[in-house]
């Protein structure tokens, strides 16, 4: 008993250590008081913005959208990151409340847990703008975002064109039950339907991490050694299979496309191992939502839908992203 | 309280018995009956599982986990856990990146210095330990967070990308066509890690700590040096793992070998080890790996949806445990009777 008590205490201490850290971010993200830039009635502006998770690339630039904007804008910004932790996200949400945010912008680590945070929000009378991923509850000003059922639609349409129309064919599936992945699958779903010459012979998840890309898609190659090409929910799967790929010898033989339009997935598509890779774009999401935030914080009104185009990164136009 | 009782016991017998001697099968002979059952099963309902090309394929897809595993042994023999070795794994991964990628220091110079971020996280796992006074679950709880953030802050959370062959070869290179350069690699630090444990001393006496710590501490062995040594063991290994994991990949990344330290310690525990130390050998810890390795294969040649994966691991982690404890209860009446 007493040892349990002593693993409870140090385990608070743990938890109040990483609290800490935390906090001790938020300066440096922060915006800037001292933004000669930025028009003067703007300076008093504060916008929270919740982000799921920045241990993730597409978020990442989300994040330097955000900064850029706050910095051009010259407001007040605090940045909260929930490390894909809903429980963490709506007690960001709390503080922003405490802290008097004029607007908060909401990149929710889910749609349904942060249906509640939207309410306090609402009763708060603080404006809420989501950004990637929509509030399945509470009101708000706009949404701005790729749909993903899109993004998924646009993805198996350029791949199933460029394996002509044919062939067996694996997905590399997203976490399962995450709101992308389902989206994204049922966007797959719905093009599969106008090609009867495609079909799908696997469908296994890679947690839309790259070594488990790699591993997942040595396996499929091994069960289907005829396989034409790999559909990947994201960049990190697909990339992950090109190494399986290249290491099975099949070099150009089986193809695979990414979702997210990262770094790496753009390098792959220029040297020719990704076919393409179907960016959401992150960062115009991210720039765009707190110059919305601001235009809502003066009174404004502005469009409920900002739907934010998807761009196919092919070989025609893969230099322009590099 | 009690289980200081049992350690006390496992110590008495352990240093009176030598049952690991004694015994008329090694200890590993449960697991590896498992995986014989497993591998059969799957070639009858796999034609594609049982090929020189998937078995290599599995090699190489385990030989990370089995190099982590190698210290999860020693940490779990000393009745110990450690929870960081996937945070460290990424945070080593990320010093080859980054001191390659953005520095441009030579690769290979870069992957020396990620040993060294990993043999400072595993000493400082163990001085929390032995020092610290600190539980070694709640150490290197701490660690797996502390290391995780430092991977994600060296790396600004993304990936780093763009390695010179001769670095990407380490592990993707396969000898002679089939042999992958990772597995052996893993092999060879298997044996290293199963021979000091037979015969060095010091591996000897690990068991003896992990059964007894208080007897061992009075009869002499220098049970601190001993602790802090393990948890740096298991640091280096998890350094080596990072390195083959950026290698392999191509890519240092922030999130690499999330997971992984349930993978190591499931696969030490399938093995036959006690987490309640003193029991433990490498022979089971590389057969725990393959069971993982192979069953993960399995289902996905299979097509087995990953909901059900996640169930039927569990349900054979839970299995071998309770075989392996079934026939190690047994073996423990048959003694106390003789």
């Amino acid at each position: 008993m007493k040892s349990l008590k002593h693993a409870l205490v140090a385990l608070a201490g743990v938890a109040a250590l990483v609290l800490a850290g935390c906090g001790s971010g938020e300066p440096i993200t922060g915006g800037s008081d001292s933004g000669s830039d930025g028009d003067h009635d703007s300076k008093e502006i504060t916008i929270g913005f919740a982000i799921s998770t920045l241990q993730n690339p597409f978020f990442v630039s989300m994040k330097e959208g955000v900064d850029e904007a706050a910095k051009k804008l010259g407001i007040n910004l605090k940045f909260a990151d929930a490390s894909d932790d809903a429980n963490t996200q709506s007690n960001d949400v709390l503080n922003f409340i405490t802290e008097g945010v004029d607007v908060a912008v909401l990149n929710a680590t889910d749609g349904e847990a942060i249906a509640s945070s939207v309410e306090a929000l609402n009763k708060a009378g603080i404006p809420v703008i989501t950004v990637d991923r929509t509030s399945e509850g509470g009101e708000i000003v706009a949404h701005i975002g790729t749909d993903n059922v899109t993004a998924g639609e646009v993805t198996a349409k350029a791949f199933f064109e460029a394996l002509g129309g044919k062939g067996k064919v694996a997905i590399l599936e997203g976490v399962p039950g995450a709101s992308s992945a389902i989206d994204r699958g049922t966007g797959f779903d719905n093009v599969l339907a106008d090609f009867p010459d495609i079909s799908i012979v696997a469908k296994q998840t890679a947690n839309y991490q790259r070594s488990e890309g790699l591993t997942v898609a040595q396996n499929i190659l091994q069960a289907n050694p005829d396989l034409v090409g790999f559909l990947s929910m994201n960049d990190e799967m697909a990339l992950g299979a090109v190494e399986a790929i290249n290491a099975a010898g099949k070099a150009g033989k089986v193809k695979t496309i990414g979702i997210d339009g990262g770094a790496d997935a753009v390098k792959a598509v220029c040297d020719g191992s990704l076919v393409a890779t179907v960016a959401q774009q992150s960062k115009v999401m991210g720039s765009q939502s707190i110059e919305q935030a601001v235009k809502v914080a003066k009174g404004e009104k502005i469009e409920k839908l900002q739907p934010v185009d998807v761009v196919v990164i092919d070989s025609s136009n893969c230099k322009d992203y590099l | 309280m009690e289980t200081r009782n049992e350690l006390s016991l496992a110590a008495e017998h352990d240093s009176v018995k030598k049952p690991r001697v004694k015994r008329s099968l090694p200890t590993f002979f449960g697991p590896l009956v498992a995986l014989v059952l497993l591998m059969v099963f799957l070639s009858f309902l796999s034609p594609n599982f049982l090929t020189i090309s998937n078995i290599f394929n599995i090699g190489q897809q385990v030989a990370i986990l089995g190099v982590l595993a190698i210290g999860g042994t020693a940490v779990i023999i000393l009745g110990g856990i450690d929870l960081s070795v996937g945070s460290v794994l990424a945070l080593s991964g990320a010093f080859v990146g980054v001191l390659h990628i953005n520095m441009g220091i030579s690769v290979w110079v870069a992957a020396l210095s990620a040993i060294v971020v990993g043999l400072l996280c595993g000493v400082v796992n163990g001085g929390l330990i032995v020092w610290g006074k600190l539980p070694p679950f709640i150490a290197t709880l701490a660690m797996m967070s502390v290391a995780r953030g430092l991977a994600l802050v060296v790396l600004e959370g993304r990936p780093l990308s763009g390695y010179p062959k001769g670095f990407r070869n380490l592990t993707t290179f396969y000898i002679g066509g089939w042999l992958p350069t990772s597995v052996i690699i893993a092999v060879v630090l298997m044996i290293l890690g199963g021979l000091y444990f037979a015969f060095m001393p010091s591996g000897r006496s690990l068991f003896a700590v992990g059964a007894g710590y208080e007897v061992s501490r009075l009869s002499g062995v220098p049970v601190k040096r001993l602790t802090v040594a393990v948890y740096a063991c298991a640091g280096v290994l998890a350094a080596i793992g990072g390195i083959m994991m950026t290698s392999r990949l191509g890519s240092a990344q922030p999130t690499a070998g999330t997971g992984i330290e349930l993978d190591v310690i499931a696969a030490v525990v399938i093995g036959g080890a006690s987490l309640t130390g003193g029991y433990g050998s490498i022979a089971g810890t590389a057969v725990g790996v393959l069971i993982i390795g192979v069953l993960r294969n399995g289902l996905n040649l299979l097509n087995v949806s990953s909901f059900w994966q996640q169930v039927v691991i569990g349900a054979v982690i839970a299995l071998a445990v309770l075989v392996e404890n079934a026939r190690q209860s047994q073996e423990a009446k048959a003694r106390t009777k003789s």
